[in-house]
């Protein structure tokens, strides 16, 4: 069965990359769906099942950290795996992602092979 | 602690050109070959006193804000950018369009994202603007402040493409004081 997907990036370009990278791979993708901040991306998730997150660190509004810890804290979407793709070189706050319930994190820049190996097994 | 020692520190901490040119080429090479599959070669490289600034092109500009600050211009002909739109999106872009300018934006972000990176390994921890884009040409910029910039230049696929910074220190407003962005656009 297909799975949606919800990508959080204040990048267009990035959201649109990874759309590409997405529909390479051979799971079974179906909706992809997309938000601006974090913000953006819990009131899509109010509305929206999805099956992984594809998410930044550094967002304006709201970050990817405080997303995370949000998506985490709620019954309905706890159990969603994300990974955190980002740009960010402090450690910390990568860690802390993980602490927080991250599946995993991809740096920028990225391979389609990098995304792909670190969705193998998580969906 | 003076402001004398605290001026002297930053003076110590200040990268040579030799690293900043490392930096910047070792970040374009990889945003390039790892999301691109494409080469970038660097070409030369010096420093330029404030001033006029660029004319023409597509331009992507990003402030870099902490105890240092500064700002970084990326800039290549349509064609290219075109070129690196088409690849990043696989899809065909003949003309510069806002998909092509948020290409543009991302490789600004990304590239220096990188640079970041190796910045506060020295420098401390900074934070990146949102990159603005500027396509057009017979307009005018003008990069504010004194001070000087580095401007690296590589060849993509037969094309310049050009990284420019500009770095000063901004604890308690010790030396320049200075603020981003140090480029002004003036269509």
């Amino acid at each position: 069965m297909a799975m949606d997907v919800l990508i959080v990036d204040d990048s267009a370009a990035i959201r649109k990359i990874l759309q590409r990278v997405l529909r390479q791979t051979e799971m079974p993708i179906g909706n992809i769906h997309e938000a601006g901040d974090g913000v953006e991306a819990l009131a899509m998730l109010a509305t929206n099942k999805v099956g992984l997150v594809l998410s930044d660190i550094n967002m304006p509004n709201m970050d990817g950290l405080e997303f995370l810890s949000k998506l985490k804290a709620d019954a309905a979407n706890k159990d969603v795996p994300v990974i955190m793709i980002t740009t960010e070189g402090n450690q910390n706050k990568v860690m802390e992602a993980v602490n927080l319930g991250a599946s995993g994190y991809v740096r920028k820049p990225f391979t389609t092979e990098q995304i792909k190996e670190k969705l193998t097994g998580l969906v | 602690m003076s402001v004398e020692t605290l001026a002297a520190e930053h003076v110590s901490a200040a990268p040579t050109k030799e690293e900043i040119v490392a930096w910047v080429t070792n970040s374009t090479n990889e945003v390039f070959a790892t999301m691109l599959g494409m080469e970038a070669t660097a070409v030369d490289h010096f420093v330029e006193e404030p001033g006029k600034g660029l004319s023409m092109g597509v331009i992507g500009i990003i402030g870099l804000v902490g105890d240092w600050t500064g700002t970084a211009v990326v800039n290549c002909s349509s064609p290219l950018a075109c070129q690196i739109a088409s690849t990043l999106f696989m899809s065909e872009y003949a003309s510069v369009t806002d998909e092509v300018l948020d290409a543009i934006a991302e490789m600004t972000n990304m590239i220096i994202g990188n640079l970041k990176n190796h910045l506060e390994a020295r420098l401390g921890q900074m934070g990146l603007s949102i990159p603005a884009v500027v396509f057009g040409r017979n307009f005018a910029t003008r990069r504010s402040g004194k001070e000087s910039w580095y401007v690296m230049n590589f060849s993509v696929n037969g094309e310049k493409f050009e990284v420019q910074l500009c770095l000063a220190p901004n604890q308690n407003g010790v030396l320049t004081g200075s603020g981003v962005p140090r480029i002004m656009s003036i269509a």
